[in-house]
């Protein structure tokens, strides 16, 4: 079994062609230390009206995933090597500048994690949103402004009308971060993808702004890419998940059984080291050993340095993505003991 | 309840069953106030009125417990710990140390005291001098307090420390960038217990770090503190991570505190409005949580610190405000209608305090 065959993540609509497939994707830094290979051939897939998180720690390659499929790598260092991106059937990796440009914005938007340097300081939040409308749809500055205090309004920022002259820095994190939505929102898009969307703000704000993004989801039936570490905002939104580790998918499931019973030892081990919030509970579980550094990804299975099932074909076999149930997938070996519960 | 409760009615050292008898109190917090003037004017400055980071908050730190404080950004959590360590001085209000108060020491008393207590920082990346080898940073507070380490002394010294935060020893003279974030947080710790401190105030400590790194970090300070005897404030916004690491926590909002108790006085017994809603905000982990929770969306924003709701500062946001919790100021203390013996019997700034149990799970 190959790394582009795998098993579709559970409620994608198989009767339907996926919103976006991205199939076996490759991507490489050239940096001065050697190549960093950051993505090494990533499969999946999103419908329309699903949320797919992808979950993984700093360097797993879920943001360089992203960019990739969004066309808004950093090339050079990054390098598209392999693999297709088809969005509504397209392949957007084979597409001009100028085709790409118009695909971005107006059918797949990206909310970034940071609003206060994605959003242009010197600029009005109004003259921001109106350009949007003036570029890609010819309103007028008028019409547009009137289109950005309605979509304003719509992310929930009060006194919208007063307050579409006003500059990025005068908001506070939590609406920065709706006007961000409301940006990518702007054109409509079938589908959004939000990278750590809520990493920077307050708890209770994080819980206004994944629910008006839920919402949001749900009104327009868009697909959603979820970018995130966070174990419990994942369980919170996503129908199904990715973990990546090293550039790779090592599991994908629909969100209640990954949860319920992680099949690959990563996943478990992630889920076994945060703390819980209804229990003070003993020693935290830990990984032990460090995310390997992307020039030099050991041989065989890229986790088995810190896996403590590791056994010899570890080291040598790098493990294909088994099909280990009705819409789940893991790149481990032994995901039949991970699943019994071995340690 | 324990018998040895305070008359201010903050828990007494026995009131968490789970720990051995904690000690005497190591630092005592009384009123304290940090106000930073907003001015006018270039020349002539004027002050035209001041950001109330830290607006009277008192609290006891016991010897070899760890007292948690958690809190929005905005809150004065970070001001309260650099006023702890002396980087910031109070404007009013008393931090007593072993009977005096260090914000009214000066030069060479005011770095005795500094001694005791030290500081990790949030950000491994910036907190690390970057020109300076590991040697030298972990080495630098016997540069200050010499008397702590004789000269010849300090290679050594220094290459235990790493071992105690489990880096190897032989990586002394290597620099900051060649280690990830979770090494360079170990190296931040190990400078922080060099002059064998007594307390360590830790602020945001793991919230830079990966999940599967957090949790080797959050282990390594409780092995410290069994090891060396020591205190912490531990400041966070991850409220499961406070849970987890605190025998006491603190809930802080727009300078003052609102709630105080044991974890499980807090988590399972929250009585103020505003830990209620910060707790059932808080994303859990269980995807089969997430038909049956009750989450309280709070509306709007925190007010600013520099022009503070009046009485209870939280009313703005509080779904049970009446007209009395903008005249009178809340005070933190058992709220009347849990006198009576019971865990949710601990400090609460709230007129209307109500018992209400909101994280999921159990």
């Amino acid at each position: 079994m190959t790394d582009t065959d795998e098993p579709a993540p559970a409620g994608t609509g198989q009767e339907a062609a996926p919103l976006l497939e991205v199939r076996d994707l490759r991507v490489e830094f050239r940096t001065r230390d050697g190549i960093a290979k950051a993505v090494n051939g990533v499969s999946y897939r999103v419908a329309a009206g699903q949320t797919l998180a992808v979950l993984g720690e700093s360097g797993s390659g879920k943001s360089v995933t992203a960019q990739a499929v969004m066309g808004i790598l950093d090339s050079p260092p990054g390098f598209v090597t392999g693999g297709e991106v088809l969005f509504q059937g397209r392949d957007l990796l084979t597409l001009g500048r100028e085709e790409r440009r118009k695909v971005r914005g107006a059918k797949m938007a990206m909310i970034f994690q940071d609003a206060l340097s994605s959003l242009n300081p010197v600029l009005s939040v109004g003259a921001q949103l109106g350009e949007m409308f003036q570029v890609h749809e010819g309103m007028s500055r008028k019409e547009a402004r009137g289109r950005s205090v309605e979509l304003m309004e719509r992310v929930g920022i009060p006194a919208a009308r007063a307050r579409v002259g006003d500059y990025p820095h005068q908001f506070s994190g939590g609406m920065r971060q709706r006007i961000m939505i409301a940006m990518a929102l702007a054109l409509a898009p079938d589908l959004i993808i939000a990278d750590e969307p809520t990493t920077a703000l307050d708890v209770t704000v994080q819980a206004q702004v994944m629910d008006l993004l839920a919402e949001l989801q749900r009104e327009y039936r868009m697909g959603l890419i979820l970018i995130t570490h966070d174990l419990g905002v994942v369980a919170d939104v996503a129908d199904t998940i990715a973990v990546m580790y090293a550039g790779r998918i090592v599991e994908t499931a629909p969100v209640h059984q990954l949860y319920k019973a992680p099949a690959h030892p990563y996943t478990r081990g992630l889920l076994e080291s945060i703390p819980r919030l209804d229990h003070k509970g003993q020693e935290l579980y830990a990984i032990k050993g460090l995310p390997p550094n992307l020039t030099a990804i050991p041989p065989g299975c890229p986790f088995n340095p810190r896996c403590p099932l590791a056994r010899d074909i570890c080291v040598t076999d790098r493990p294909p993505l088994y099909d280990v149930g009705p819409g789940r997938a893991s790149a481990c070996h032994f995901w039949k003991e991970t699943l019994d519960g071995a340690r | 309840m324990a018998p040895d409760d305070r008359p201010d009615g903050t828990p007494g050292v026995l009131a968490d069953p789970g720990r051995p008898a904690l000690g005497e109190p190591v630092l005592e917090i009384r009123d304290l106030v940090k106000h930073y003037p907003l001015t006018r004017g270039v020349l002539f400055k004027k002050q035209i009125g001041a950001v109330k980071a830290v607006d009277g908050v008192s609290f006891d730190l016991r010897k070899g417990e760890t007292l948690g404080i958690v809190g929005e950004s905005g809150c004065g959590k970070s001001t309260l710990a650099k006023m702890l360590v002396g980087l910031e001085r109070p404007t009013s209000g008393q931090i007593r140390y072993q009977g005096q108060d260090i914000a009214t020491l000066s030069g060479r008393a005011l770095k005795a005291v500094r001694r005791n207590i030290q500081m990790v920082f949030q950000d491994p990346y910036t907190s690390l001098n970057p020109r300076m080898t590991v040697g030298d940073i972990i080495g630098e507070p016997y540069e200050i307090h010499p008397e702590a380490a004789p000269k010849g002394d300090r290679r050594k010294k220094v290459q235990d420390l790493l071992d105690v935060v489990g880096l190897n020893p032989e990586y002394i003279n290597r620099y900051p960038h060649q280690f990830s974030g979770g090494q360079r947080q170990r190296i931040g710790i190990a400078r922080g217990l060099a002059l064998r401190p007594e307390i360590i105030v830790a602020d945001e400590p793991v919230s830079a770090l990966d999940v599967s790194v957090q949790a080797q970090v959050v282990n390594l300070l409780e092995a410290l503190q069994d090891e060396f005897d020591l205190s912490y404030v531990f400041i966070a916004h991850d409220l499961s991570v406070v849970r987890h690491i605190s025998d006491r926590v603190a809930v802080m909002y727009l300078g003052r505190l609102a709630e105080t108790g044991t974890d499980e006085q807090i988590y399972e017994h929250p009585t103020h409005p505003y830990t209620q809603a910060l707790l059932s905000a808080v994303p859990v982990p269980d995807p089969e949580a997430r038909e049956h929770r009750e989450r309280i969306l709070l509306t709007g924003d925190v007010p600013s610190p520099a022009d503070p709701p009046s009485g209870c500062r939280f009313r703005t946001r509080c779904w049970k405000a009446q007209p009395l919790c903008a005249e009178v100021v809340p005070p933190l203390e058992v709220p009347e209608a849990f006198r009576e013996e019971g865990p949710a019997r601990h400090p609460s700034a709230c007129h209307f305090a109500e018992e209400r149990h909101v994280v999921p799970g159990e």
